[in-house]
Formats: C-alpha cells, structure tokens, sequence
C-alpha cells in the first residue's frame, strides 16, 4: 500500500483555527474551512460556526462528529429552556450546558468548543471549554490546531473596547496567519458578529485573503 | 362558613355540583386560620414579616422557624401548617440548586414560582395525596429585578405588589392598600409591615413574636433577616402608632 495515500478511515477531525473577540457592542467568531481525515481534506468550506440559539453561537474543533452531536443536544435543551425562561438565553447557560456534555462525557469526547454571544444582561461574552469540559470566561479565545501559532500574535494586538471594524481586522489577520503555518486549517475564513441588533454572517474566500511575507499571490502561480 | 360539601369533600378528585374541589378549599382553611403572614414588594427589593403566636413559655425564641432561605436571592415565608411549608420551602431549594447546576446562574424568580406552583398543584390531582396546608411568600431579587409571589393549595402562583395571609389577612391587605410601595424603601417597608402586623393582632392577650426578613439593594440582593435594631426601632415606632390611635378613640 503506497504510504502517502489517502486513508478514509482516519477519524474526521477538524484540525483547525477558531476564534472568538469581544469587541465594543459584541462579539465576533471566526474560523477557517477545513476538515481533514488524515491527510485528505474532507472538507475545505466546512462551516464551524454552528448557532446554539438566536444570540448564541458555538466554534466547533477536534471531532467533527462529536462536536456536531454536542451541538445537537445542547439545541434541544435551549429550545426547551425558552420555553420555561422565556426568549432570552444568556450566553452563560448555554456555554454551561455545553460544559455539561463535554465534562460528563469526558472520556469517550474529543471536542474544543467556543460558546459566544451576546445578551443583554452581560453583554458580549466568550467562554471556552477545553478537552475535559473545563469552562473558562475570557475576553477573547482561540482554540484549535492552528491556535498555538498565533498565541503570541493575539495578546500583542487584541485591545479592549476595539470598534466591530478593528475587531474583525482583528480576527480576519489572526485566522490568516494560523491559516497559513497550520497544515490542518486553511481554506476561507468565515465569521459571525453577534449585537444586541442581532447576527451577522460574512464569508471571505480563499483567493481574496491577503498571502503572508514569503507567500506567493495565487494569481501568479502558473499551472 | 361557605358550604359543607357532604359527600363531595371526602377526596381530592371529586368535583362537587356546583365545580368546587372542598378538598382544596379545606386546604385554604388551614391557610386562612393560621397566623398573619405578609410580604411588600418595594422600589428596590421586597420585605416578608410573619406573626408568630407563642404557644408556650417552654419555647426557645426564635425557634418555629417560618421564613427560610432558598438560595441567597430568594426566600419564603410560610403560612398555614407549618411542615407542609416546610416541605414546599424544601422543594423550592432543590429546583432552585437543580436549576444552578444545569443552567449556570442563579433561578429567576418566575421560573421558581411555577415549578413550586406545579409542584403544589400536583398534590390537588390524586386520591392517594393531599394538598399542602400551606401557603408560601416568595420574595425574590434577580436579574430582571425584585418581585413577590404567592403559591396557594391549589397551585396556583400570582404576582404580587403586596400581600397578606391568614387570620389578619383582610385588615392587613386594607393597609398594604393605604402604603406607596413603588416609592419606598425597604427600610421604610420594614417598619410599615411591623406596625401593619401589630395593628391585625388579635388582643387576645397572646404574647407574639415577630419574623422578619428582607432582600434589596441594601443586603446586596440576598435575603437576610432584618438586623435586630432595625427591628427594634420598628417595634417601638409600631407600639407607639398603637397608642396614638387608642387615645384618639
């Protein structure tokens, strides 16, 4: 068996760059597009950004399929919670539910989630919740395979109170960076901005993300 | 006395001719004879205040406990026969912790107030129970603000600016009536609900002691007991409206 071929029984994985801002009025998630099953790239305009609710969404890494069943379930326990509390769910009760799964079910699990929204108790909020279902509230969070590469980029540029505009330049240069060292992201960058006005999507294709230094622009490469 | 239902009052699940549950009623009975228990949602928070007879000089003061804490923004006070209260009481901290854990924040108050509603108006459905003697003031303060609620024997869970319960019930809603709870404070309401309870009390020669509580913006939005000067000074300004009166007659 040639050793470099694609093996579709690798688990599906989304090796991946997820983040989450809050910015002055919300918060901002993004993600890249791909999913891989082991070196094959199952997906590559995979849409990580899944709503848990109206003003609630979740950033989905490490299984695809345990990620998608924890989205699921956490779906149905919000619809059911309206029905009790009424249309406003805070972003902390679901991001607590999300912990639930995860931690309850620690040890079949391989999922790194990022729960953020907006509502108007708290305001923007991003919680994180790591591999065992430990859930950490921060002003902005990155997780996922091509996070580690831009740590060090974040804490230098990310400022407090910054204008939507400067928060999705913000997230759009990190994701292009971990994009480009990660061989487990890449693809296009999608985001969503959550306000008290409510949601909002955004795509930005592959061709159109500016290359880094040493990248070669994808119009001159010639096939 | 409203009508003896013979035959129809013998169990939870008959309905009398004329769509009455006696069994239910019966329950309110209990409620209505119990002593005076009131509560007052004010600008910023809610104060409950229970009359306690003292049926004996072998009782330690302060025990019969009627108010109690449910989580540290909620509390009940408790009318009509005092264990059934307390089982309601008991209920309402186990949703209340439940509620916690699952969904991360504290309960708010309208969701506490229907599933202790629930919870009672389960008792009024089958032959093999029967309804709680009991009626539970809750005062809550949570995100959405502070609220009163009252649930009854049958169930049922109503809103509140201000209420009262038991034998003194009639006197003492006519004198929430007088009050403007909107632009008071709690402080201010302590001292209202003292001299209300001292008013309704029966003078039949009963000493009486006095439980209250309170949660606002002063306790930092947990229910506490009414610290011992306050009630004090509240006593004292209560007796004194007492004499007033009877040396104006």
């Amino acid at each position: 068996m040639d050793a470099n071929a694609p093996s579709t029984s690798a688990p599906v994985s989304m090796g991946t760059s997820i983040i989450a801002v809050t910015f002055n009025g919300g918060v901002i998630l993004g993600a890249d597009s791909r999913t891989s099953t082991g070196n094959y790239v199952a997906n590559r305009v995979t849409d990580k950004i899944t709503p848990l609710c109206d003003n609630v969404y979740t950033l989905r890494s490490g299984s695809a399929a345990d990620t998608q069943a924890i989205a699921g379930y956490v779906q149905h326990f919000i619809a059911q919670h309206q029905a009790e509390e009424g249309d406003h769910v805070t972003v902390k009760t679901a991001a607590n539910l999300v912990k639930m799964m995860a931690y309850n079910n620690k040890d079949i699990m391989q999922a790194g989630l990022i729960v953020a929204g907006f509502d108007k108790y708290g305001g923007g909020q991003v919680y994180s919740i790591s591999l065992g279902g430990t859930i950490t509230a921060t002003p902005f969070s990155m997780s996922g395979s091509g996070s580690t590469y831009i740590n060090g980029f974040c804490d230098k540029y990310w400022r407090e109170n910054m204008s939507e505009e400067e928060a999705m330049d913000f997230v759009t240069r990190a994701l292009r960076y971990a994009m480009t060292w990660d061989a487990s992201s890449g693809g296009c960058i999608r985001t969503v901005t959550i306000t008290a006005a409510g949601t909002k999507r955004q795509f930005i294709q592959g061709s159109l993300i500016q290359p880094t230094y040493g990248e070669l622009p994808r119009e001159q490469i010639v096939a | 006395m409203s009508g003896i239902g013979t035959g129809y009052d013998l169990s939870a699940t008959t309905y009398s001719p004329d769509g009455k549950i006696f069994q239910t009623e019966y329950a309110q009975k209990a409620v209505d004879n119990s002593s005076t228990v009131l509560g007052l949602r004010c600008k910023d928070g809610v104060v409950l205040a229970c009359e306690k007879l003292v049926l004996s000089k072998l009782l330690v003061e302060g025990s019969n406990r009627r108010i109690h804490n449910i989580d540290r923004h909620v509390g009940v006070a408790v009318a009509g026969l005092a264990p059934d209260g307390r089982m309601v009481a008991n209920r309402a901290w186990d949703e209340a912790a439940s509620y916690k854990r699952v969904y991360g924040e504290p309960i708010p108050g309208h969701v506490l107030c229907e599933r202790v509603g629930s919870y009672a108006h389960m008792f009024n459905l089958y032959w093999s129970l029967r309804p709680y003697g009991a009626t539970v003031l809750m005062a809550v303060y949570d995100k959405n603000g502070p609220a009163l609620y009252a649930i009854d024997p049958s169930g049922s869970s109503l809103r509140y600016f201000g209420t009262a319960v038991g034998k003194g019930r009639q006197a003492a809603k006519n004198e929430i009536e007088k009050l403007k709870l909107s632009e008071m404070t709690c402080r201010e309401a302590v001292i209202e609900a003292v001299k209300i309870l001292h008013k309704v009390h029966d003078e039949d020669g009963k000493k009486f002691e006095l439980e209250v509580s309170w949660i606002c913006d002063e306790t930092n939005k947990q229910h506490q007991r009414v610290p011992p000067e306050l009630l004090t000074e509240a006593e004292r300004q209560a007796k004194a409206a007492l004499e007033d009166s009877d040396m104006d007659d």
